[in-house]
């Protein structure tokens, strides 16, 4: 499987370390429950198809991305940078989120 | 079968004669020949025994697809189980043994199980083991692993090496057949960079040894684009158009020749992928068909063909299509008689027919094979009259004496690659074949594999797969001019005749003959329900063996087909995985073996540690030293005496190994704020602050001192086997979750050496060897960071101990390690100043109770290791919402204590705690060991553990047992800071 790093150009999934689910957002401390915490922490969907996950590019420019593949078919529609780097980098494919 | 050597003919070279032995009889074949065609001109017919049954095997075909064939090759360390007689290539001083038989091939014991055939019917292992008679598996299961099987391999470790290839092409053309061939013509013609890959010894296909072949080969060698791959096979099709490839560089060799790989892995990333990989021949079925003897029509075409060999003296023919025809012709024309030709079909082509008058056999239409007859070989067949409705008859069987059987149920396409990267297989009525199915990643399939069997149409729409692929790329192919071939006017359609035999037809008729599975384990899997397809394979283990079926699988579909009253496409396909063909594990492991397995990490000191008598440890990817014995010391003695003399004098500890993360940023103190579990806001510069860190679960995860080096800048260190996962985890934070924050972080763990200067003596030492610094407890006091020189070199230095004795830890440039290492070792001298190892740093800190790695499991919280006091509740870190659930909060949670040996006994780590007075069987576990130690200041075995109630059980007795070992040591539950507990010694 190749991920198009924004950052690095299409690069073998062995420089990369997968991240999980990239649709779970940390909750904000203040005001979140023990519910959310436990969402946030243990549950996770296995979907069939569409997904979006984090990917750490470890062994390259060790940025983290988030990656838009299907399960299935192994198809990665879209990579893009996270975090306050992402504006260096061009968006690869269709949108992520 | 009475194989022998023709007098002329053949692809091999007579004039290189080859000697080589079999089950250790020798034997002569000729450069050229397989093991399996250099047998059988020799008049071998026995090759092997069955798996399950043990019947005797002889060849079954000429490829990759053989069932029976399975032989050892070589011995000793080189001994390679279950090779195909049929690919391995003879060379001068082959040696290969039989397989699965019992004393000998011609007489096996276990030869009796067939008369116990239906003990062993599908489903016997589950029928017989399970419920209640599931107890006696453990009885058994020594016997029948034995009795049942293939080859065995050797234990001894791999004298070969292996290399690995990367390999990027426009175009990969997958069968260098007359597809393949000119699919490579076409493509390369456009200066696309194509590889050409075939698993036999030499490319063409079925036009190997042809001129027209040689001709495009020795044209496509000169080309520079085109790289041309022999005794490759692509086993493989994996995402994003990579394949995987074996080379066989030295397979057929008795040994490599020096600095030559056995094999070689590719990788290859094509651009674009043309699938010529042909088609595989399959059989009929009929009793007892499983006879050496019986063997496909095509590799007997091959064998007279190729290796000047014919089949037998008396061969008859047995089909249901044109294709046998060819091998028929073949038979003529070497001179090899054909008594009798069995067709299915009521009426034969006039081209069929030319050929079966030719050769000069009598010609049965509308009749069929029903069973195979002899005793260890083929002597005859029983022949029937066949309805294409109601099948073959009962009764009025004719018998035809034969030593050799060619049978031919037409052509089932190769089309593993296309399954492995495609949709579901197509179904072709009038092949009656499954053909590759639409495609999901850029390939092409042309020729045999994709249903064309004329050759004419072969190289044409070879040719243009490989223009078309070479279009893809974006690139111009010329028009290749194709070679001369005749319309073949011989029609492979088959008449659909899967199993001949009739309603009372005798014999075990074999569907999969490398997994003895027989049309009846069909039938019984049908009546008791396992009747979709995956349930089938499972069930039977139809087409699980090494061949994955090659030969099997349409048929067993089709007779299950015929059961449920279905189409075989209503039936439906397993999907083909990898590999196509088996491939040996050294090809995978390449170089990665060994101490080459995984990498090495060394510190900058560790040649100076060898030097000096270290005995080395891993500790993960590092080497770090364990004791520096003297003389005959044991562990226990060389660590005793370095921690003695640390809490005595002075010592030295590499501690380079911690991973080691630069913070820097306008938010670096507030990011750690949020990443440790304790206050880093106020921690002024040039101090350090031990911190811990939780994983968001709540539990334990990594520890280490943090040194502030400036407003904007601190030095983090990790546990030495953290130090990577630290760091992805704190990418992610500032990436993901805090990208407000403005922070970088980066691993400066190799840039920096690190050693721990521990002992009442280390001020001293350290004042005399350090350029320009104070080292009064005043200038640098407990938990300070200073920078500073030491000859010369920028070191940072700072008052923290792991020991419990005064202590520093200096760090310096990584190319400096040996140099400062040296020099603080040559000040220490007039102290006695010793360099120590990790046994004795763990030693020091067990006798501080200081948690280490076995402490910080993974299931252990800050509260039971006594640290909840360094759980802040002013602020919110990572950790801090989910340390609140209960499960953590419970206080029936083990907690950490130590313990001291009551009766002199060595307490070992993983020992559970139990009860003095327990007797129940097992008694009821309290806690367990984590660390342990003999305790030189003690001068008893201690130990840390973590123990239910722990605090409040100080100063009960507790039995620690290990019952794997049988050993009980007597405990005394003591507080975990056995040494120095005001910590008087490092604040001096």
């Amino acid at each position: 499987m190749l991920i198009p790093c924004p950052h690095c150009g299409p690069r073998d999934v062995a420089e990369f370390t997968y991240g999980g689910d990239a649709t779970k957002e940390r909750p904000n401390p203040d005001s979140a429950t023990a519910e959310d915490w436990c969402d946030y922490v243990f549950h996770r969907d296995n979907p069939r198809g569409r997904h979006v996950e984090y990917w750490h590019h470890g062994q390259g420019c060790r940025l983290w991305l988030k990656v838009a593949r299907d399960t299935v078919t192994h198809k990665i529609e879209g990579a893009e940078v996270v975090g306050p780097w992402a504006a260096a980098a061009p968006k690869q494919g269709r949108d992520v989120a | 079968m009475s194989g022998y050597r023709l007098s002329s003919g053949g692809q091999i070279d007579r004039a290189r004669p080859l000697s080589f032995a079999f089950d250790g009889k020798r034997y002569q074949g000729y450069a050229g020949d397989t093991l399996a065609s250099a047998l059988l001109a020799n008049g071998v017919d026995l090759f092997g025994r069955s798996f399950k049954y043990h019947r005797p095997r002889g060849l079954f075909s000429a490829g990759v697809e053989e069932p029976n064939a399975l032989v050892t090759l070589r011995s000793g360390a080189r001994a390679e189980p279950n090779t195909r007689a049929t690919v391995v290539e003879l060379y001068d001083g082959l040696e290969a043994s039989s397989q699965n038989r019992w004393p000998s091939l011609a007489f096996d014991v276990m030869a009796m199980n067939q008369l116990a055939g239906p003990l062993f019917s599908a489903g016997f292992y589950y029928k017989t083991f399970m419920g209640p008679t599931r107890k006696a598996w453990m009885l058994y299961e020594y016997f029948i692993r034995k009795a049942a099987g293939l080859g065995a391999g050797t234990l001894l470790p791999d004298p070969d090496r292996y290399e690995e290839m990367n390999a990027f092409c426009d175009v990969l053309v997958v069968g260098a057949g007359p597809a393949g061939l000119m699919a490579a013509t076409a493509a390369a013609s456009s200066g696309a960079r194509v590889i050409l890959a075939d698993e036999q010894s030499a490319l063409g296909g079925n036009l190997r040894g042809s001129a027209s072949a040689q001709e495009n080969l020795a044209g496509l060698a000169a080309l520079d684009n085109v790289t041309l791959l022999a005794r490759t096979t692509v086993y493989g099709y994996y995402d994003d158009n990579t394949l995987g490839a074996v080379e066989r560089v030295a397979d057929h060799v008795a040994a490599p020749a020096e600095g030559q790989p056995r094999e070689r892995h590719w990788t290859i990333r094509a651009k674009q992928v043309v699938l010529a990989t042909g088609a595989i021949e399959r059989p009929i079925i009929f009793g007892d068909n499983d006879k050496p003897g019986v063997m496909l029509a095509d590799a007997g075409r091959l064998y007279v063909e190729r290796h000047g060999v014919a089949p037998g003296r008396r061969v008859a023919v047995f089909a249901n299509n044109d294709g046998a025809y060819r091998s028929v012709a073949a038979l003529t024309t070497a001179g090899v008689a054909v008594s009798a030709i069995v067709d299915a079909r009521r009426e034969i082509g006039a081209e069929a027919q030319a050929i079966a008058a030719a050769s000069g056999a009598e010609l049965l239409l509308g009749q069929v094979v029903t069973r195979a007859l002899g005793g260890q070989r083929l002597s005859g067949i029983e022949v029937a009259a066949f309805d294409p409705v109601q099948g073959a008859r009962d009764g009025a069987q004719r018998q035809i004496s034969a030593d050799c059987l060619l049978v031919s149920g037409g052509w089932t396409p190769t089309i593993h690659l296309a399954s492995q990267a495609g949709g579901p297989a197509r179904w072709d009525d009038s092949l009656t074949a499954f053909l590759p199915g639409e495609a999901s990643q850029p390939w092409r399939a042309a020729g045999a594999c994709q249903g064309t069997l004329d050759s004419a149409a072969c190289f044409a729409e070879g040719a243009q797969a490989g223009a078309e692929a070479a279009r893809a790329c974006g690139l111009s192919p010329n028009p290749v001019s194709l070679p001369g071939a005749k319309t073949e006017p011989l029609a492979d359609v088959p008449l659909p005749v899967w199993d001949a035999r009739p309603p009372h037809g005798k014999g075990k008729a074999f569907v999969d003959l490398q997994h003895d599975v027989t049309a009846s384990d069909i039938s019984l899997a049908h009546r008791e329900g396992f009747r979709s397809v995956e349930h089938l394979k499972r069930y039977t283990t139809l087409g699980m063996a090494t061949d994955q079926g090659k030969t099997s699988n349409v048929t067993g579909l089709a007779l299950m087909a015929r059961e449920r009253k279905l189409s075989i496409p209503e039936v439906g396909t397993t999907r083909f995985r990898p590999p196509y063909t088996p491939v040996s594990l050294g090809a995978l492991a390449g170089q990665a073996r060994g101490s080459h397995f995984r990498p090495t990490r060394r510190t900058a000191m560790h040649d100076w540690h060898v030097e000096n008598g270290a005995e080395m440890q891993a500790a993960g990817l590092w080497l770090r030293p364990r004791i520096y014995a003297q003389g005959s010391e044991t562990v226990e003695q060389a660590y005793s005496r370095e921690a003695r003399q640390v809490r005595a004098s002075v010592g030295m500890v590499d501690v380079s190994t911690l991973g080691k993360i630069d913070v820097q940023g306008l938010d670096a103190a507030e990011f750690l704020n949020r990443v440790y579990s304790n206050g880093f806001l106020k921690l002024p510069e040039g101090k350090a602050r031990y911190g811990l860190m939780l994983r968001e679960d709540g539990f334990l995860w990594d520890d280490g001192t943090t040194w502030r080096l400036s407003e904007t800048q601190f030095l983090m260190t990790t546990t030495t086997a953290n130090a990577a996962p630290v760091l992805s985890q704190l990418e992610f934070l500032l990436a993901a979750v805090w990208p407000e924050l403005k922070v970088a972080v980066t691993s400066v763990t190799e840039q920096w050496a690190g050693m721990a200067v521990s002992g009442p003596k280390s001020r001293e030492v350290l004042a005399s060897v350090l350029d320009d610094l104070d080292m009064s407890n005043e200038a640098l006091p407990f938990m300070g960071v200073r920078k500073g020189h030491l000859n010369g070199l920028p070191v940072l230095v700072a008052r923290l101990s792991f020991s419990g004795e005064l202590a520093y830890e200096v760090y310096c440039g990584a190319h400096h390690g040996e140099a400062v290492w040296s020099r603080i070792l040559e000040a220490g001298k007039p102290f006695g100043m010793i360099p120590y190892g990790v046994e004795a740093l763990g030693t020091l800190r067990i006798e501080k109770g200081h948690v280490a790695g076995p402490e910080l499991d993974g299931r252990t919280t800050a509260e039971d290791l006594g640290l909840a006091g360094m759980t802040s509740r002013k602020k919110h870190y990572i950790g801090s919402s989910m340390l609140k659930r209960e499960g953590l909060t419970d206080p029936a949670r083990l907690k950490l204590v130590g313990f001291v040996s009551a009766d002199g006994g060595k307490i070992r780590a993983g020992a559970h705690l139990v009860a003095a007075n327990d007797t129940s069987s097992p008694p009821r576990s309290l806690g367990h060991i984590t660390s342990t130690t003999y305790s030189p200041a003690l001068e008893k075995y201690i130990a840390l553990g973590l123990l239910e109630d722990g605090p409040e059980r100080v100063g009960e007795k507790l039995v620690a047992t290990y019952p794997l070992k049988n050993i009980d040591v007597d405990v005394e539950v003591v507080s975990s800071h056995f040494f120095d507990p005001e910590g008087s010694r490092m604040h001096v």
